[in-house]
């Protein structure tokens, strides 16, 4: 008997790891929890398998139209108004988002990696979203540290900012960043110091460009979160970027997520862009493909 | 004209009329962002002070964007019953306020007004008002006008049911539209953004529209809602069009920035009256949304407000069937919070209707608003108090394609079941007909979108 319990135990831990333990722990922050049974999580149940419909008319065509849509279709109703379940899921998607947009990025995050940080005009991620003219410029203070940290006139200057999306650049960022660097290098072309910028919007590759003087500069933005994710980043690039240069200058990859892009690919993507920048001395529309 | 006043000690000046104007507004970030809103709450009030003096002739002869610099502007001021106008022209901010919200003025009297107004009137009356000034002004306004069906009458309240897909896909949006449709969402108009705008994508998107119209004899309208000159291509390749949908601004430069004019929009007007298969008069379809000027760095230093209501001016023109504003799509740095986008959608609606256009509203959020659905559903309470014409409805309020949130199917059933509001007549009958309503409201069988699969 104590033998099966112990098995069983063992059996749940084993399960849980696979699933990501993570999650476990921060809720053993608040309170102890006794875990009798795996614990599901509500963000990631697949709403294309989902039909909630009681008694539908004609459940194979309803499921199999549902395969073409992530839109939240067949999820019933108690009276006029929606069940407990998709509704909570609803909430659960957008607490993820909101998340994603008004958390800061961790000083851990940067402090483990090694980043110095820079931050815009913005005083607060409040003034951030408000003020995006503020979010595109570097004040003299922050300037004179960015020159200070950084090498000039790197062939390629690669910066990491929070964006829209905390969590995008948390989850993605790193991996990206060292494919990249491991895919230039392949190709003969050194990086300047990497750095994070925060309350950055894109245009911000701008001011950097006009202190640091790369050849060609990139960043590794979040995006602005959907329900569907909110750890989407995109990665904006830009050859001799300055201050009122034409928007179709700037190369732009986006949708870097696991369900997307995933990290380690996109950088090795971006490598080879980047170097067709620097042969062809152009970006953008002007890039030739 | 006066340009200044006293409160509580201190002078407030302010240099010219779209100074008052700007000022005057309820706090909105956009103002801000632009350099115009006031930089107290004090100087707030101390602007509706001044503007509450100021007369309907004075804005009548202030345009906010001249009228040599501008076609928004001209249009506007050549089709002011000049009749009309002169009865009204001495009347203060304050006292067609007054007016406006007045027992012996009914609804006949303010759309017989509305031809005697410019759109720097209507901005300004708005923002003398509180926001149950702004519901009980707009709900004394009927507005009806007729594409398949007749939208606006009183005790209807209608929905768009926008089916988006992230790809186009005809499966997706098939089973987006029947599950609205199911739940009774559908009545103003069955509508698509497309992914691609190009003249097959919104060819094959109308194709399938007009096809589950027919299959289910459905008494609506459909839209897809692509760029002005791809859906007139669209039509000239013999697309089932009932409608022709554009974006667009109060002034011409932002107008220029969506890629359109006056004359564009009046080939489009010709077309679908020539060539599109709805029965009109009304037949175009607008979406507007305070701040999109600024974006586009074509507001001339105008407030949002202001630059809105000089949407809904150019709008009728066109003699629309929709208009609805897009309020809060377009992100914090134009509208902050709920508090901003519940103001904002109550400005939008009474604008539109004392302008004398069919109004409805999107009443939407992004992700990076500090706003949640709670607030959207308040506002659609609100919105639907109001007399709005109709409300935009997507599956459970997620937009997948444009990524933001609006209100759900659902919304569509609950509120007209609590504000005592019913579908447009012809497509309440074809609810009762399919056995989606009955009694008035929804059936034991309505939500199952494959009650339109009956093997």
């Amino acid at each position: 008997m104590v033998d099966m319990e112990s098995k069983i135990k063992q059996l749940i831990a084993a399960v849980l790891n696979e699933m990501g333990v993570e999650n476990l722990e921060l809720a053993g922050e608040s309170q102890a929890v006794a875990v009798t049974e795996p614990l599901t999580d509500l963000t990631t149940e697949d709403l294309r398998e989902q039909l909630l419909v009681p008694e539908p008319e004609n459940r194979e065509a309803y499921l199999k139209f549902k395969q073409a849509t992530v839109s939240r279709i067949g999820i019933w109703r108690t009276g006029p108004r929606y069940l407990t379940r998709p509704q909570l899921r609803f909430r659960a998607d957008h607490a993820v988002a909101q998340d994603a947009v008004f958390k800061d990025v961790s000083t851990e995050f940067l402090k483990e990696w090694g980043l110095p940080e820079i931050k815009t005009r913005c005083a607060d991620k409040d003034e951030f979203l408000t003020r995006p003219d503020l979010g595109r410029e570097l004040d003299a203070e922050n300037a004179t540290l960015l020159k200070k940290s950084c090498q000039e006139k790197a062939r390629v200057q690669i910066y990491v900012a929070d964006g829209l999306s905390s969590s995008a650049v948390e989850r993605n960022a790193k991996d990206t960043y060292q494919a990249l660097v491991q895919g230039l290098k392949g190709h003969g072309v050194e990086v300047g110091t990497p750095f994070f910028l925060r309350y950055g919007r894109v245009p911000a590759m701008d001011a950097v460009a006009d202190i640091l003087h790369p050849e060609v500069t990139v960043v590794l933005i979040g995006e602005r979160p959907g329900l569907a994710t909110a750890e989407s980043m995109s990665c904006y690039m830009a050859h001799n970027a300055t201050t009122g240069m034409p928007e179709a200058n700037r190369t732009v990859l986006s949708n870097i997520h696991q369900g997307g892009i995933p990290a380690v690919e996109a950088g090795a993507h971006i490598a080879d862009v980047v170097k067709k920048m620097l042969d062809q001395k152009a970006s953008g529309l002007n890039l030739k493909k | 004209m006066r340009l200044q006043t006293r409160i509580s000690g201190a002078t407030y000046s302010f240099k010219d009329l779209n100074e008052v104007l700007a000022k005057a507004n309820e706090e909105k970030s956009g103002d801000k962002l632009a350099g115009l809103a006031a930089t107290s709450v004090t100087e707030m009030v101390a602007a509706k002070e001044v503007l509450a003096g100021i007369t309907l002739a004075d804005l009548r002869n202030n345009p906010a964007v001249p009228y040599e610099k501008d076609e928004v502007t001209r249009l506007d001021q050549d089709s002011v019953n000049e009749t009309i106008y002169a009865e009204l022209k001495n009347l203060t901010v304050a006292e067609f306020r007054e007016w406006l919200l007045s027992y012996e003025v009914r609804g006949e009297d303010i759309i017989r007004a509305s031809r005697g107004l410019t759109a720097e009137m209507v901005a300004a009356v708005a923002k003398l008002m509180s926001n149950l000034d702004l519901i009980y002004a707009a709900g004394k306004i009927t507005i009806i006008a007729h594409c398949n069906t007749t939208i606006g009458e009183p005790g209807v309240l209608a929905f768009r049911l926008q089916p988006n897909h992230t790809t186009d896909n005809l499966d997706g949006i098939r089973i987006s539209t029947l599950e609205g449709l199911s739940y009774g969402s559908g009545d103003a108009l069955i509508g698509l953004n497309p992914v691609n705008d190009t003249v097959e994508s919104l060819v094959n998107i109308l194709n399938l529209f007009q096809e589950i119209k027919e299959t289910y004899q459905i008494p609506t309208q459909n839209c897809v809602l692509g760029h002005v000159t791809t859906q007139m291509e669209a039509v000239k390749k013999g697309a089932p069009a009932d409608m022709i949908f554009q974006s667009i601004a109060g002034s011409e430069k932002g107008n220029t920035a969506f890629g359109l004019n006056a004359s564009i929009l009046a080939e489009a007007q010709d077309l679908m009256l020539k060539e599109g298969t709805a029965t009109g008069p009304n037949v175009m379809y607008f979406e507007t949304g305070q701040g999109a000027e600024l974006s586009s760095d074509a507001h001339h230093g105008v407030d949002q407000v202001t630059m809105e209501a000089r949407c809904y001016g150019f709008a009728k023109h066109f003699n629309p069937f929709l208009v609805n504003t897009v309020v809060g799509f377009i992100g914090p740095e134009y509208l902050y919070d709920s508090q901003q986008v519940i103001r904002a959608g109550l400005e939008d609606l009474f604008m539109g209707k004392l302008t004398g256009i069919s109004m409805g509203v999107d009443a939407c959020y992004t992700n990076h608003m500090k706003a949640d659905q709670n607030d959207i559903e308040n506002l659609s309470v609100l919105l639907g108090t109001a007399g709005c014409n109709y409300l935009i409805t997507v599956p459970q309020g997620d937009d997948i394609m444009l990524n933001y949130q609006s209100l759900g199917y659902h919304e569509a059933a609950t509120l007209r079941e609590l504000l005592n509001k019913r579908p447009i007549p012809e497509f309440a009958a074809w609810l009762e007909k399919m056995g989606i309503y009955e009694d008035g409201r929804l059936s034991r069988i309505a939500g199952d979108a494959s009650l339109f699969f009956r093997k």
